[in-house]
């Protein structure tokens, strides 16, 4: 059984068609990038997958684990192993990063049946994930993403991550707007969370990442439509071709 | 509406957890106010002569004195003579191992944690078990125990009940009561002179750290009442000590009064913390009854280099109107006012405070949060005055609301008032509200609606929370959890 599987979704937004008709299938221990061109509906896809209610589903399915989670709450969805790295991470005021981690793998520990994180454990895991983005420690007690560079927020998507130990992990642009080190280490991160229980949805809109993480596969989105699938060459030949030639397949 | 709205809005209509009566025997005063009711509360606290006096004058000037219709609430008539003055179990034990086990029931249900309820039947525990903390228990008008009071006497300290204090320490009563809000103040404050009830009275002389926080759990439980507790807090030069109050009562569908006042003086260097954890019946959903929460508190800075510090939680009453004040007399002395109000259903809120600069190089600090949900009414009003004997006066501002959902009010006042040229003053104001990203950036993380709401409205009042002594910090993140949490189906 796949990992995700997604059939035939359409997705819509204020009564516009954005999603128009996913195919997708991801097997536990793959790594998939979607690329395309800035408003393709990479971010509506991922938003959708996780559950946000500003996006409505008008036909289609994803199913997780072969369970369709269409119906369930985000907190749901992400219980049950999914995990979205947001393009642009949100800012919780007065609530410090380790104290919202500790919140969130609670809740998660909750649903499965097991016991509240000992919190000598718990500090003792984030450190150990903190080395691996190789985040500020100081990053650990400010709240959540506020004051953090672009950078710094990116990182910490990739510290949540990594805490947190998701099934699925879709990573949304969560290498762009980041200098080459910083790229590397979020592609270090990565790397080394791959696993035969784990699967990726990179989205990326450039394929500079792709040099680190090496991809399973690679889907070009356009205008709500998955219209190429292939291995790692397709991201360097959309690297010299650009997106023009699939754009007017697309249209036509 | 969005899905994460309709959550936080199912959210913040909740049940009260206090709601409940205990059925116990109590005598009342009769319904009604005039001279005669003044001098039945008189004669049943068995007090001398001269408290009657002090207490009749101030009825006297109440009579002329009218309701006032500043501030930003919609008050409904208050009939001043359907009210009962007085209430009180008419068991009044001898000792606290006296004590009626059903009031010990009753101060179990409110959660006053197990050691204080001990300590209030008379069990101490072995010192440094945890930190001890004394407890004066008001049950409608009368205290109905104080704990540690051997102990701290041993330093000098007097935690006693007000009417305590009037019989066995009328001499500090007589110098410092009505000093720093005079019978006349205001309308609610005369109402208060004439008739007040208990309430606590510390005292802790020079030099001298009270070394266990102090603190009073007010509880209505009569019907057709109010409750007028006064309470005094009197720290002597170098003295410190942190106090602080709940109040819970049942729920009716009869707007019950609540009209406290509240002194405190500090002399040369001396500190004074005031923790507020209000909770009062709200009322329900469609605004039938709760609280009516009209309370005076104010704290002199007599003293160079003392310091006066109010925070306050508030979230229950249907009406709340106050605003504890910092009078900052002695030069170089500093008061702080950190504030959290939660209003929602048809709550609605009147409060700040006021930090009077008179002494050179003073100095205040205000924060308030404030949280409107539902259809509820919220305003922050301020005054800071700078006196033209105060120079070298500062102080900082800062005001947030926090608005859930779209019904709801928030409206910021703050007046200022300076008369001396070096004075800086600084105010900050902003306007946020729980975002549907925010939400949604919490659910994904596995973290239930509910949960996010709570830690999103804990985050934001982080500033306040930090103030408040730290068991206290713990009831009322938990408070507010219940507040904005509990959801009705
Ligand atoms: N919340 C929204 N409201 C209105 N339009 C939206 C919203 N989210 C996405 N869109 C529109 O949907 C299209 C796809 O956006 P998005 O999924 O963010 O693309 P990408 O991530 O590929 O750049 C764009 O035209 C965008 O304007
Ligand atoms: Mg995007």
């Amino acid at each position: 059984m796949a990992l995700l599987e997604i059939r035939n979704l359409h997705a819509a937004v204020e009564g516009e068609e954005i999603l128009r008709g996913i195919d997708l299938t991801l097997d536990t221990g793959e790594v998939h990038a979607i690329m395309g061109p800035n408003g393709s509906g990479k971010s509506t896809l991922a938003k959708v997958i996780a559950g946000d209610a500003g996006y409505e589903v008008t036909q289609g399915e994803v199913l997780v684990d072969g369970v369709d989670i269409l119906e369930l709450e985000p907190e749901e969805r992400a219980r049950a192993g999914v995990f979205m790295g947001f393009q642009y991470p949100v800012e919780i005021p007065g609530v410090s990063n380790t104290y919202f981690l500790k919140a969130a793998a609670n809740a998660i520990r909750k649903h499965r049946g097991e016991p509240e994180v000992d919190a000598m454990q718990f500090l003792k895991h984030v450190r150990e994930r903190m080395e691996l983005v190789q985040m500020d420690e100081s990053l650990l007690k400010r709240p959540v993403n506020e004051g953090f560079s672009g950078g710094e927020k990116k990182r910490n998507e990739i510290f949540h991550m990594a805490v947190l130990e998701p099934r699925l992990a879709i990573l949304d642009e969560t290498d762009s707007g980041l200098d080459i080190d910083a790229l590397r280490t979020v592609a270090h991160g990565v790397n080394s969370l791959r696993s035969d229980e784990r699967g990726f949805l990179l989205i990326t809109h450039y394929q500079r990442l792709l040099n680190y993480i090496v991809p399973d596969k690679v889907h070009v989105m356009v205008q709500g439509r998955i219209v190429k699938s292939g291995d790692k060459q397709l991201a360097v030949e959309l690297e010299e071709s650009g997106y023009a030639l699939f754009e007017e397949g697309a249209a036509a | 509406m969005s899905a994460s709205n309709e959550t936080i809005e199912r959210l913040t209509r909740r049940g009260y957890e206090y709601g409940f009566v205990t059925d116990i025997e109590q005598e009342y005063a009769p319904a009604g106010l005039n001279e005669d009711i003044v001098r039945f509360i008189s004669a049943k606290k068995e007090e001398p002569e001269w408290m009657l006096e002090w207490r009749l004058e101030a009825y006297r000037g109440w009579l002329e004195m009218s309701h006032p219709n500043w501030q930003k609430v919609r008050v409904p008539p208050i009939d001043f003579q359907a009210i009962s003055y007085y209430a009180a179990p008419k068991k009044r034990p001898g000792s606290l191992d006296e004590v009626d086990p059903k009031l010990l029931e009753t101060y179990e249900k409110l959660g006053i944690p197990m050691h204080e309820r001990e300590a209030l039947a008379g069990v101490e525990r072995p010192a440094g078990e945890r930190p001890d903390v004394a407890v004066d228990a008001v049950f409608d008008s009368v205290s109905v125990g104080t704990t540690y009071q051997g102990k701290l006497m041993e330093q000098g300290i007097i935690f006693c009940s007000m009417s305590e204090a009037v019989r066995d320490h009328p001499e500090l009563v007589k110098k410092y009561l009505g000093t720093v809000v005079p019978r006349k103040d205001n309308f609610f404050a005369a109402l208060n002179s004439a008739v007040f009830s208990d309430g606590s009275f510390v005292y802790i002389p020079k030099g001298v750290k009270c070394p266990m926080e102090l603190s009073t759990y007010f509880r209505i439980n009569a019907g057709h009442t109010g409750q007028f507790e006064r309470t005094l807090i009197i720290a002597e030069e170098g003295a410190s000590v942190s106090y602080l109050e709940g109040c819970t009562a049942p729920m009716r569908d009869e707007n019950q009064l609540h009209a406290a006042v509240v002194e405190l003086v500090a002399l040369d260097d001396a500190e004074i913390k005031y923790s507020t954890v209000q909770n009062w019946y709200p009322g329900d959903e469609n605004g039938v009854g709760g609280i009516l929460n009209f309370v005076t508190k104010r704290g002199l800075c007599a003293g160079k280099r003392s310091k006066i510090s109010w925070t306050q939680v508030e979230t229950g009453s249907a009406i709340t109107w106050k605003y504890p004040s910092c009078v900052l007399k002695g030069d170089d002395s500093v008061g702080e006012f950190y504030s959290v109000a939660v209003t929602r259903n048809r709550q609605q809120a009147d409060t700040g405070t006021k930090m009077i600069h008179m002494g050179k190089n003073t100095k205040s600090t205000i924060v308030a949060k404030g949280i409107s949900a539902g259809e509820a009414d919220q305003t922050y009003r301020g005054l800071v005055r700078v006196n033209p004997t105060a120079s070298g006066a500062r102080n900082y501002s800062q005001c947030d609301s926090m608005l859930i959902g779209d019904k709801c009010g928030a409206h910021t006042f703050p007046y200022i008032d300076i008369q001396h040229p070096s004075a800086q003053v600084e105010h900050e104001a902003t306007t946020s509200k729980i975002s549907d990203e925010q939400m949604f950036y919490c659910t994904q993380r596995g973290i239930g609606a509910e949960e996010a709401v709570s830690l999103i409205v804990n985050g934001f009042c982080k500033d306040v929370f930090r103030t408040l002594p730290m068991e206290f910090a713990v009831e009322a993140q938990k408070l507010l959890e219940v507040t904005l949490e509990d959801s009705v189906g």
